[in-house]
């Protein structure tokens, strides 16, 4: 499995650390969050079988955040950009 | 048929041609007391200890594809109770005690072997931490010893003692843990519970939910509805996608599990051996392969197979635990979807939804658990409260601060 970086091209996932479902899962401090939805943040994932948002770190390369769309069936990469970039 | 001496010989004489179907391959009736969605080792497992031990037959296992096609049919076979946290013990307990009469209750041969598991550890620091975990166990009346240096090595021979980065300085070992033969169990409990009155249903996935107001009615299936006065779900990685169909989002993450099989070779490992310096764990089956397995690949994954990366890392950890594994040949490699929690610990419970029931959340630890799994489902499917073993597997425990992380790495799926 193969994530294009932006700045480093085609490389191998091993270069890379995984963190993640993408959709907004750390809410920012003192933003007016309830309870619950803080826990959902932290703990609820929708988890599908199909295209996925996730967040993964170059950590052997670039050590960019990127925000990745990947079919979670068949591992192929949909798309990839900079985390910053990509507004959540 | 009973299984015995008797029936081999009899058989035998027949040129074996008189073998009858383990189990039914029922049609779908219109309604079942219960639906179980899932035919894997805890569903299974599940419907058996509803009509044995609840006197409800009136049950259902649907699979989607052929039972045992999932993660039963993919682990590393290892069983075993050598937990830490008070409410993970008495439940893995229970099921190696459900182990150890097994074969004998479902007049099935699962190859339940109490070959030993070995943790070994590689500092002072770890080797203070497995002698709490191995206190923990006694406290709870399961079986522990701390091996020294000495008795490790005259217990595994072929480990690598020399080397001076990962040095062995003993081991926590389980006498009564050991493997059984995933296939075998899958077949026991379909026999005995079909046996009992469980319709069996497989090719049969379900499509959605049926709800009459707030309660499940039962379940569409791609062989038509089927009505239920409740229905359990046990479907391990696909838990998620299950619970999508009623608009219930969980605390699971579903990721892929590589394990894999050497050549055949002659007996080298007698138990099951794990390493302490990483992840990695290591037996040998009865036909003579090595059977191991590693870490996750830690992405999000529903594709049944990995990634090479991880294979070399797995490798890697293998060769560093025993330089012997360079001859050997590597088999056949392969994946399974794992039902990650958010704590590493499963659940048992109530959904929100009435006459809905989930078994999930358990990581790449399910096999071990089947039976007491498939007990305590069957306790609270039948009498609508949780099993003193499994009281800690609440769904609310996330939002109310009950975490069973046993590992220690909060709500990060991919690490636990």
């Amino acid at each position: 499995m193969r994530i294009s970086c932006p700045f480093c091209g085609d490389r191998s996932s091993g270069e890379f650390s995984y963190i993640g479902a993408a959709n907004g899962w750390r809410p920012a401090n003192g933003s007016g969050q309830t309870p619950q939805q803080e826990f959902e943040a932290v703990y609820l994932r929708d988890n599908p079988a199909g295209p996925h948002e996730e967040l993964w770190y170059h950590a052997y390369g670039c050590r960019s955040w990127l925000k990745v769309t990947r079919d979670t069936r068949t591992h192929e990469v949909i798309a990839v950009r900079l985390a910053k970039d990509a507004v959540s | 048929m009973r299984y015995s001496i008797y029936s081999l010989i009899r058989q035998a004489l027949r040129g074996h041609r008189g073998w009858t179907p383990a189990w039914r391959d029922a049609p779908p009736k219109p309604s079942y007391d219960v639906i179980i969605v899932g035919g894997g080792g805890h569903g299974l497992a599940t419907a058996y200890y509803l009509a044995k031990v609840h006197g409800i037959s009136r049950v259902a296992v649907v699979e989607k594809g052929y039972i045992g096609s999932g993660n039963a049919g993919r682990n590393t076979t290892i069983i075993r109770s050598n937990y830490l946290l008070g409410g993970n013990v008495p439940f893995y307990e229970l099921s190696m005690k459900l182990w150890e009469r097994l074969e004998q209750e479902l007049n099935y041969n699962a190859m339940v072997s109490q070959r030993g598991v070995l943790n070994l550890f590689h500092s002072d620091a770890q080797h203070d931490a497995f002698a709490r975990r191995g206190n923990a166990m006694r406290i709870h009346g399961v079986d522990a010893e701390l091996l020294d240096l000495d008795a490790v090595r005259r217990m595994a021979p072929f480990l690598d003692f020399d080397t001076a980065r990962f040095p062995i300085k003993g081991g926590l070992l389980q006498k009564r843990g050991g493997t059984a033969r995933h296939d075998a169990v899958v077949w026991g409990y379909a026999r005995a519970a079909s046996n009992l009155g469980v319709d069996i249903i497989q090719n049969c996935e379900v499509t959605g939910f049926l709800r009459q107001g707030d309660r499940i009615t039962g379940v569409e299936t791609a062989r038509g509805r089927i009505h239920a006065g409740k229905v359990g779900m046990a479907v391990a990685g696909n838990t998620s996608r299950l619970a999508k169909m009623v608009g219930l989002r969980l605390p699971i993450e579903s990721h892929v599990l590589q394990a894999f099989v050497t050549e055949a070779i002659k007996p080298l490992i007698p138990g099951v051996v794990t390493f302490g310096a990483g992840h990695f764990y290591i037996s040998q089956s009865d036909k003579g392969s090595l059977v191991f397995g590693g870490d996750l690949d830690g992405y999000n994954s529903y594709a049944q197979r990995g990634n090479l990366p991880a294979v070399e890392d797995v490798c890697e950890e293998g060769l560093a635990l025993m330089p012997i594994l360079s001859r050997l040949r590597m088999l056949r490699s392969w994946g399974g979807i794992m039902d990650m929690s958010m704590d590493g610990s499963p659940i048992i419970d109530v959904t929100p939804i009435e006459s809905l029931y989930l078994n999930g959340g358990w990581c790449y630890g399910g096999f071990k658990a089947t039976p007491a799994s498939g007990w305590c489902f069957a306790n609270l499917l039948a009498r609508g409260e949780s099993h003193q073993a499994a009281r800690a597997y609440r769904l609310d425990r996330f939002a109310r601060g009950y975490i069973l992380d046993e590992k220690g790495m909060g709500a990060q799926p991919n690490l636990h």
